[in-house]
Parts: structure tokens; C-alpha cells; sequence
């Protein structure tokens, strides 16, 4: 905890030589006969970003619960600071900052109103939560909205004013549960930029999220969930590398269906078929493309194999009923 | 690091599945949340204050005048023998009663509910250091200290009315706020229970609406069968009023001990049991 705030500006290259600021040690929920999440483990290190990116019922939000204390896991531990959860769980929450997945703004507050009264349950007095509020709400991009009720805010507004309020006692970690879910992409940039700002001011976060670029832009380490489990772990670039084919190429149009199944296939070390489209997932891609010449009537797509590819193997394309 | 931070050790959820019945952790975190509730209402205070008084002074004017008109003086155990009284002091000593009961239980439910499931509000309150039992106690106190507000408005009207100038009356206060916690800790319960808002009209008809009927608010308890008055005399409110009504007429409240015992017993438990039963409600 010490090392942490006396630490020099942190990097994520430097993150792993640090002990970990948060640690989750196998970790076990079930609701009656449905395991949650199962035999969980993961650090966070000091000035890093976890994301944290499964599909909905992948146990995310029970894990963040538990995270904070909130929910009692059936076994398995959760550390962070120095402190142990649920034990310690006002003393690590005081250096915590969390942004839920539903806004929990007061809505018969002011945005400046808000962030007094948050700061409050911390402890902080008046005087000296009131001498943060500019800054928070310049952080937030909302000064000129500082007697505004959340009611009159935008979506995006509001979730940069629920970060703020996370920000009222200085955390050194920051846990976002899907912080850009129905943002607009203008609001999800400047949220993106905000984090960044954040990331390198050396604060640590945890993030979880359905938008694969976001993961990819802010996190400097990913955790795969599926059926409350983890399976796989690693930056961005590597997992991708682990797990996939560098070249995608995508297919569609009258036909494609088709080609999936005709000699072109040996083309690709693995196709798969969503809907209409065709991927072929290959390390050579030039053959393929060269071999797609014969049918001019479909249409294709060759680029780089990305996050949401990575996504779909290893969690599958199929819509899950509790989806 | 802050004051709060510093301080707190052991206070969060104690360990692993433990029991909705396990003691309460109190603490003086509830204070910030109090004090969110107390700057909600200061901007509404005025209109929330009519809409509070005016129902309950209509009551009395219109029963206490209009029935008082017809009832004349009313007969009630006193501490040396039966005593005659107009029938609206003894409806407003009842219904003062009544109306504590009333303004607890309404922000207990419907305000606490919009604020624990509506807003979410308590969701974020648990997101920094506050616990859950302390969320409870604030929301607890706080429908209390709105009853006593209440119950202070009415009493100023009725002194102005000339109902009773008892000097005794200043200890009526005390009690009634003693009342609202009784009841804001029983709506509670009931409270941590609710899927929606429509939960809490069978707590008003089925449960309130015959209370009053059955503590002596509007008719003296002597007219029950004996049958129900052994129910009545068990009754919260029943207790309370048997507390507040001498005082109205300037005398002393007989059996103190066992009403205010019966009325901290109906607390007690039922503080506990809404802490257990909103502790279960949020898995904590």
C-alpha cells in the first residue's frame, strides 16, 4: 500500500515487479444449483488496467460484487491493500472507487450536490470534499453543469459524473463495471480518454465490458470469463496471437454459403460460418484471395484477426438463452 | 487517507455466509446518509409539510367538531376514577398517535422503498465504506425524525386551536418520536419484503387501518368486546396513545412501564428482523 502511493509514475511494463494491489485467490459462488463463478484467480498490479470481458451471465457482475464485499463468496479469498475482504471491506472500500453497471445518481441532486454527498460517506468533511468538486466536475467535462440535476444530463454525462463521484476520495483503484454500455461513440472516446488520463496518473482499474476495442485500448491485460470461469488470461496482442490466425477474411454475398464448403476451405486453417458470413481464418490469406477471384459475385473482407474474433472462438457465436 | 478510512478495521460484512441474524453493526457512518435524506427533504420540505398536516387536521376538525357536536364530553379512566373530556381533546391525543404512525410508516415504506429498489441509492451508498445496517438504522431514524416533524406541526396547530395547553404535553414529544421509531422500524420489515409499491397498500388496510380502529384513537377501548381488547391492549399503537392521552388532559400516564415496554419490545424485534430480512434481500 505504501510502495503504491510512493511509487514513481508507473507503467504497465513496470506493473509486474510491484506486488499486486488486489488479488483474488480462487474464488466460488453458486445460487442454488448454478455455479456462477468457479475457482476464479486474478491480480491486479499497481498502476495496471484489467479488463475483464465475457459474455452477459458470464459472472462479472457477481465477481465485482464480491470484489467489493458485497456478495459473500462460498469459498476462495479476495485481498486488497494489505486488507482482507469481507473482513476489512469499509477500510478497502475508503480507497476504492466504483462505477456501477446502472447509474445510482441521486436525481433530486445537483452534479456538485452529488459529489458532496458521496464524498460524505466517506468521511471527508465539507470543506474538503467542496474544494474537490471543480476539479472532479472539470475531470468529468460538466463545470458548466454543476447545478444541473442528473435528469437534465445526457447518458454520457452521467456516467462521466458517476466517475467522478468515484474519484471524490482519491482511489488508487478504480473498479467499471461496463462504464460505456449505451454510451454514444463521441461519449465513449472522451470516457476512453478520461481512463487513460486516469491510467497515467498511475491509478489501477478493473474494467469490465461487452466493446472488444475498448478492451483493446485501454487494457494492458485481459481476463476471458465464460460460465464463471476464466479461460484465458493475457495482454490483448498475445492472446490474439495465442488463439488465432493472424488474417481474417470475410465472406458474404449470394453464394458464399457455398464456397464454405467447396475446395477453398483447405485454403484456411479454420472456417466459420455466422449467418451469411463466411470467415476463413488463415495465415496465407494472399492464396485465398487470390482463389476468391473465380467467384466475383461475392463480396470479401481481409483484415487482421482482432479481440472479437478471439471473443466469438472462444465463447462461441451462438445467442445464449439467459442472453 | 481520510478520518473514516483510518478508523475502520472490522466493520464491513462479517465472514463467509454468515447468518442474516447475526448482531447488528452499527455505527456512526449512518450519519452521512441521514443527512443525505435531510437535504433531499429541505427542498421540499413546504410542500411534503402540508401534504403531511393537512389530512390529519382535517380529520380532526371535521370528526372532533362535527362528531364532538354530538358526543358532547367523553368519559375516560383516570388516575382517581373516571373523568369527563370534550371528545376532541380525546380524538387529537388519539389521532397525534395516529399520525406519528402514519408519517413513519409512509416514508418507511414508500420514500425508503423508492430510494433502496427504485434509485438505487443504497446500492451506491454500499459502494463506499457504509454497510448495510447502517443504511437501515439512517433510513430507520430519519422516517422517525420526519414522523416527530410531522407530529411538532400538528401539535403547534392544535395549541393554537386551544385543544389543550397541558404543560405536560412538552413530554407527549418525546414519546411521539419514541412512536415513529417503533413504527418506521415495523415498516421496515415490510419494506425489505416489497416486490413493488402495491405491497405496501395491505400493509395500510390490512394492517394499520385496523390498528387504529382497535388503540382507542376514536372511541374509548371500554366499548371492545373483551375478547378483542385483550388483542387491543397488545397493540403498538393502542400502547402509545394509552402513554400520550393523559398527558392531553394534564395527568399522568398510568402503567408507564408496561406500555413503554411493549412499545420498545415491538422495536427491538422489529428492527431486528427488518435488518435480517434487508440483509437477505441484498445477499450481504
Amino acid at each position: 500500500m505504501q510502495t503504491a502511493q510512493t511509487a514513481p509514475k508507473i507503467t504497465a511494463t513496470v506493473s509486474t515487479t510491484l506486488p499486486p494491489l488486489f488479488q483474488v485467490h480462487q474464488l466460488c459462488k453458486r445460487y442454488g444449483d448454478a455455479t456462477v463463478v468457479d475457482d476464479l484467480s486474478f491480480e491486479i498490479g499497481p498502476g495496471e488496467c484489467l479488463g475483464v470481458i465475457g459474455p452477459n451471465g458470464a459472472g462479472k457482475t457477481t465477481t465485482i460484487r464480491m470484489c467489493l464485499g458485497l456478495t459473500a463468496p462460498d469459498s476462495g479469498s479476495v485481498h486488497a491493500l494489505g486488507l482482507e475482504m469481507p473482513r476489512d471491506a469499509l477500510a478497502i472500500k475508503a480507497q476504492l472507487g466504483v462505477v456501477s453497471q446502472m447509474d445510482t445518481l441521486d436525481p433530486d441532486f445537483t452534479c456538485a450536490e452529488n459529489l458532496l454527498v458521496y464524498g460524505r460517506y466517506f468521511g471527508m468533511r465539507d470543506a474538503q470534499i467542496r474544494e474537490r468538486i471543480p476539479a472532479l466536475l472539470e475531470f468529468a467535462s460538466l463545470s458548466a453543469k454543476a447545478n444541473a440535476r442528473p435528469g437534465e444530463l445526457s447518458g454520457g454525462m452521467k456516467r462521466r459524473l458517476s466517475l467522478a463521484r468515484a474519484l471524490v476520495n482519491d482511489p488508487k483503484l478504480l473498479m467499471l463495471d461496463e462504464p460505456t454500455t449505451g454510451l454514444d461513440p463521441q461519449a465513449r472516446h472522451l470516457m476512453w480518454e478520461r481512463l487513460q488520463l486516469l491510467l497515467g496518473q498511475g491509478k489501477s482499474i478493473l474494467l469490465t465490458t461487452h466493446f472488444m476495442d475498448e478492451a483493446e485500448r485501454l487494457c494492458n491485460r485481459l481476463l476471458v470469463l465464460d460460465h464463471g470461469r476464466k479461460i484465458a488470461e493475457g495482454t490483448p496482442r498475445n492472446l490474439i496471437a495465442e488463439h488465432l490466425e493472424p488474417d481474417v477474411v470475410e465472406v458474404f454475398g449470394v453464394g458464399a454459403l457455398a464456397v464454405a464448403e467447396s475446395p477453398l476451405r483447405a485454403l484456411a486453417a479454420r472456417v466459420e460460418v455466422s449467418g451469411e458470413t463466411v470467415f476463413f481464418y488463415t495465415a496465407n490469406a494472399a492464396a485465398l484471395l487470390q482463389a476468391l477471384q473465380a467467384h466475383p459475385q461475392l463480396r470479401t473482407l481481409h483484415r487482421p484477426a482482432n479481440l472479437e474474433d478471439l471473443f466469438l472462438k472462444l465463447t462461441g457465436r451462438q445467442i445464449r438463452e439467459e442472453a | 487517507m481520510n478520518t473514516v478510512a483510518a478508523q475502520s478495521t472490522s466493520t464491513g460484512t462479517s465472514g463467509t455466509n454468515a447468518s442474516v441474524w447475526r448482531a447488528p453493526q452499527l455505527s456512526l457512518r449512518f450519519w452521512p446518509v441521514f443527512l443525505r435524506n435531510l437535504l433531499v427533504w429541505r427542498k421540499l420540505a413546504i410542500p411534503s409539510l402540508v401534504g403531511n398536516i393537512a389530512e390529519p387536521l382535517m380529520w380532526l376538525v371535521a370528526f372532533g367538531y362535527g362528531m364532538g357536536a354530538l358526543v358532547g364530553q367523553i368519559t375516560v379512566a383516570g388516575p382517581s376514577g373516571p373523568v369527563q373530556v370534550p371528545y376532541i381533546l380525546f380524538l387529537a391525543s388519539g389521532s397525534i398517535c395516529m399520525s406519528a404512525m402514519q408519517a413513519a410508516s409512509f416514508e418507511a415504506l414508500y420514500s425508503a422503498f423508492s430510494r433502496m429498489h427504485v434509485q438505487k441509492t443504497w446500492d451506491g451508498i454500499m459502494n463506499a465504506p457504509v454497510g448495510l445496517d447502517d443504511i437501515v438504522l439512517a433510513e430507520m431514524l430519519w422516517a422517525a425524525f420526519k414522523s416527530l416533524f410531522t407530529v411538532t406541526a400538528i401539535l403547534g396547530v392544535m395549541l393554537a386551536l386551544g385543544i389543550s395547553h397541558s404543560p405536560k404535553l412538552l413530554l407527549a414529544w418525546p414519546i411521539l418520536l419514541g412512536v415513529g421509531i417503533t413504527f418506521s422500524c415495523i415498516a421496515l420489515i415490510f419494506n425489505a419484503l416489497a416486490k413493488g409499491y402495491d405491497f405496501f397498500t395491505y400493509y395500510f388496510t390490512l394492517f394499520l387501518t385496523p390498528m387504529m380502529f382497535l388503540s382507542g384513537v376514536f372511541f374509548p377501548l371500554e366499548q371492545l368486546p373483551v375478547a378483542v381488547r385483550v388483542v387491543a391492549d397488545w397493540l403498538p399503537l393502542s400502547n402509545a396513545v394509552q402513554l400520550v392521552r393523559p398527558l392531553f388532559m394534564d395527568q399522568w400516564p398510568a402503567n408507564v412501564a408496561r406500555h413503554a415496554l411493549v412499545l420498545l419490545a415491538y422495536t427491538g424485534v422489529a428492527f431486528w428482523v427488518a435488518l435480517a430480512l434487508t440483509r437477505k434481500r441484498f445477499r450481504v
